[in-house]
């Protein structure tokens, strides 16, 4: 398995991240590397297979749609990175 | 002895009597973090008033009567628990200067059980990494040998247990990083049943593996500490609902008889000679004692790893999805837009291995790539819990080596993240199987501690504590401490 600098600039930014484009080819290796290592699953045979996505053999637990947490905005906001009269500022999204 | 010395129960014992106030066992050990710490670098956010002010509070609690077995006890929090008005970094520059705002279900549970908070401890990023190296707050140093790694991604924990800076402490592990730094720095971690411990208020990683548990000096300690750990939690939707075992009580009993499987896969190649030597030892005298040894096998464990490097950065980059500059975390300067938000906040926030992970998992789970690399390894996950269930059909626990060698070098395997991956290759196939999983130090290898790993069948913790306690009161391995602390 071998990710191209496209691929890479592709997935970081599927991602959220920001490569700089010097960085991509590097990545890319790194990023080969590890997928060579998870390409060793291949030599499983699943047929058949369930597949497991959780350990333990439980049922979603369900509860009352009932309010249980109180309104703490103003504590959780007093973390947040810019906030005016109760909303989080953000850069403009709508020309 | 001295206060630092001793174990939980004699603590205790201690506290109860008068001999000693936990305001006074508190500043002892407050006093051993800053003579000690500066060469370690295992805590991050020292707690020194809120310690003292919960040390009053225990001393009043046991002057009425109402103490219970860890009242008083000075233990510190991996900095993955969200601990209220005190600073929560999980090992990160997006977190540095983040305060949580309410506390970890684990916390609330021991800060009930009535211990001490010292403070945070130091750790992989986001814990991601298996050496303590990935910490935006530098590497942790190994008190048996300053030029080692302490392993990760507890290594803060591990160090301040073994070094004596704190009684106990709590980790986290999602492929071995309590267990992993546990057998790297000679003490004692225990990773119980997936569901056990509440995640609730324990930054995410992966969440079908992570897990909390004790890291301590003996097998009665975590068992102690697991008992205010431990409990179903409705704020947790992956939460076990059963009750929890008397951990303490199951501590007496005999392991005459009771079958102990041996992994043949774990004892070939790959092995270092002189691990593989200690952990015989440990198994000849497991035998002494009564136990009856018998040879298991699981197959497919070879693939435990490939197929957690896909599950894990998957989960991880759900998770990691979060923390967008927005909400809280870091922020970038000027932001042009919000996508350059988004990205600039991330990439300035996050380390370099929890962005090869990120992007492991956005690829796994992009479109056209999910049955080839989350599905796969989901069946790959089923085949080596079936291998697991096959085993304790003829034994009761699973021994073997905890990591292939003793501690390496700092910077020996930072730029080679395969390698790195592959220190967790015993530790990983009990996370995806959700089993409890302990490691215990045994007799030393060229003078560094090496871990045995006990594995147990779900919800099998008590029996596991016991078996370790009972090779504990036959041997002294877990009495030995690193020279200089």
């Amino acid at each position: 398995m071998s990710l191209s600098a496209d691929d890479v600039a592709k997935i970081a930014h599927l991602a959220r991240l920001a490569v700089a484009p010097g960085e991509n080819a590097a990545l890319g290796r790194e990023l080969s590397n590890i997928l060579d290592l998870v390409a060793q699953m291949d030599a499983a045979d699943t047929a058949g297979v369930v597949p497991m996505a959780h350990p333990l053999d439980m049922a979603q637990r369900l509860r009352d749609d009932a309010v249980s947490e109180q309104n703490s905005r103003d504590r959780y906001q007093a973390g947040a990175p810019a906030v005016e009269n109760g909303l989080f500022l953000v850069p403009k999204v709508i020309e | 002895m001295e206060l630092h010395e001793r174990s939980i129960a004699q603590l205790s014992a201690g506290l109860r009597s008068g001999e000693v106030s936990s305001t006074e066992l508190t500043k002892h050990m407050l006093q051993r973090i800053r003579m000690h710490d500066a060469a370690l670098n295992s805590f991050i956010t020292v707690t020194e008033e809120l310690a003292l002010t919960q040390a009053k509070a225990a001393d009043a609690r046991i002057a009425d009567g109402t103490a219970g077995a860890l009242t008083g006890i000075p233990i510190a929090h991996k900095d993955i628990f969200c601990t209220r008005d005190v600073r929560t970094s999980c090992g990160s520059r997006m977190l540095k200067d983040f305060v949580s705002p309410y506390d970890a279900t684990v916390v609330e549970n021991l800060q009930r059980a009535g211990v001490v908070m010292l403070g945070k401890t130091n750790m992989d990023e986001f814990a991601m990494g298996s050496s303590n190296e990935t910490s935006h707050f530098g590497p942790v140093r190994n008190p048996w040998d300053r030029e080692t790694v302490p392993g990760g991604s507890s290594g803060g924990s591990a160090a301040a247990v073994a070094a004596r800076l704190c009684i106990a402490a709590t980790g986290t592990d999602t492929g071995g990083s309590i267990r992993q730094p546990a057998a790297l720095t000679g003490i004692t971690g225990l990773k119980p049943t997936y569901g056990r411990c509440s995640r609730w208020g324990m930054i995410a990683f992966a969440s079908s593996l992570d897990q909390a548990g004790p890291m301590t000096r003996s097998a009665e300690d975590a068992a102690l500490m697991l008992t205010g750990m431990a409990g179903f939690d409705e704020r947790d939707s992956t939460s076990a609902q059963r009750p929890v075992d008397d951990y303490v009580a199951a501590l007496g009993q005999d392991i005459r008889g009771v079958r102990i499987g041996i992994v043949r896969e774990f004892m070939g190649e790959g092995l270092d000679a002189g691990v593989g030597a200690s952990i015989q030892v440990a198994i000849d005298e497991l035998k002494r004692l009564g136990a009856e040894i018998v040879e298991v096998s699981l197959p497919n464990a070879g693939l435990s790893v490939p197929a957690y490097y896909v599950v894990a950065p998957a989960e991880c980059s759900s998770n990691l999805a979060r923390f967008d500059g927005v909400r809280y975390g870091h922020r970038c300067a000027a932001p042009k837009d919000l996508e350059d938000l988004y990205k600039r906040s991330r990439s300035e926030g996050f380390g370099p291995e929890v962005k090869r992970r990120i992007m492991i998992g956005t690829y796994a789970l992009s479109a056209g790539y999910y049955d080839a690399y989350y599905l796969k390894a989901q069946k790959i996950r089923q085949l080596i819990a079936d291998d697991f269930r096959k085993a304790f059909a003829e034994c009761d626990v699973i021994v073997g080596p905890t990591a292939p060698s003793t501690a390496f070098r700092i910077g020996e395997k930072a730029d080679d993240p395969v390698s790195m991956y592959l220190s967790d290759i015993y530790t990983i196939a009990v996370n995806l199987a959700g089993l409890p999983g302990m490691s215990i130090p045994v007799q030393p290898s060229a003078g560094m501690p090496v871990g045995l790993q006990l594995i147990g069948g779900l919800f099998d913790e008590a029996r596991l504590l016991n078996v370790a306690h009972q090779l504990q009161l036959a041997t002294d391995w877990h009495r030995q401490a690193p020279a200089g602390f």
